[in-house]
C-alpha cells in the first residue's frame, strides 16, 4: 500500500468537510505548485517536512551499459529532498521490517 | 559534482498563498488548513512506514541504515549507533524534466 492523491484528497473531504471536486483541485495544485516553484529554479522549503533542494552536476563520464561504449553523462540539474528535524526523528522511531 | 543552486526558495506560507490565489472561492484558512494536513498525512504515512507515490512529481519511500559504530567528536570515545530508517524521494519524470528543462532555458 502506498498513499496517493486520491487517498490525500479524501482525507482532506472527512477531516476539513471541502466537498470531493475542491479536495481534488487542492491536491493536484499543491503538487503542481511546488513543481512549478522547482521548475523556475527555485528552491521549496517546507518547515516540518523538508527541503526540495535544486543541484546543478557537470558533465562526467559514462558507459552503455548494454554496449560498453563510452557516452558523456550530459551537464544536468536535479531536484533532491532534504527531510526535515521532524520528519527524520519521526521516521527513524519506524521499526519496521528492515530492508 | 553537484553544487546546490544558489537561488531563492519558495517557503510553506508562499505555496499556501499562490494556491488560495487559484482558488480564490475558497477562505485563505481553508487553504492553510489544507496544505497542512496534506503534509501531516505525508509525513505520517512514511513514519508509519508506508510509501508516498504520486504520479508526475515522485515517490518517498524509507531506506534503511544499518547499524555502525561512530565516534563522539568531544570525548573521542566510540559510541554503538542503531540501524534507522531515513525517508527518500525519487522524482518523477515530469519533475525531472521540468526541472532539468529550467537550466537548458537558461543556457538559451
Amino acid at each position: 500500500m502506498a498513499l496517493t492523491k486520491a487517498d490525500m484528497a479524501e482525507s482532506l473531504y472527512e477531516e476539513l468537510g471541502l466537498n470531493k471536486r475542491e479536495a481534488k483541485e487542492l491536491v493536484e495544485l499543491f503538487f503542481e505548485e511546488v513543481r512549478a516553484a522547482l521548475g523556475d529554479a527555485n528552491h521549496v522549503k517546507l518547515s516540518g517536512f523538508g527541503n526540495f533542494v535544486l543541484r546543478n552536476k557537470t558533465e562526467r563520464p559514462g558507459r552503455n551499459p548494454k554496449t560498453g561504449e563510452e557516452i558523456p553523462i550530459s551537464a544536468r540539474r536535479v531536484v533532491t529532498f532534504r527531510p526535515g528535524q521532524k520528519l527524520k526523528q519521526r521516521v527513524e522511531a519506524y521499526a519496521g521490517s528492515q530492508q | 559534482m553537484a553544487e546546490e543552486m544558489q537561488t531563492n526558495a519558495m517557503m510553506k506560507s508562499e505555496l499556501i498563498e499562490r494556491i488560495a490565489r487559484k482558488q480564490s472561492h475558497l477562505a485563505y484558512k481553508d487553504v492553510e488548513l489544507a496544505v497542512k494536513s496534506m503534509l501531516e498525512q505525508m509525513s505520517n504515512s512514511l513514519s508509519g512506514g508506508e510509501r508516498i507515490e504520486i504520479r508526475g512529481f515522485g515517490s518517498f519511500s524509507l531506506h534503511y541504515r544499518p547499524p555502525r559504530s561512530g565516534r563522539n567528536p568531544k570525548t573521542g570515545g566510540s559510541v554503538a549507533l542503531p540501524g534507522k530508517h531515513v525517508p527518500h524521494f525519487k522524482p518523477g519524470k515530469e519533475l525531472r524534466e521540468r526541472v532539468n528543462e529550467s537550466m537548458l532555458k537558461e543556457a538559451g
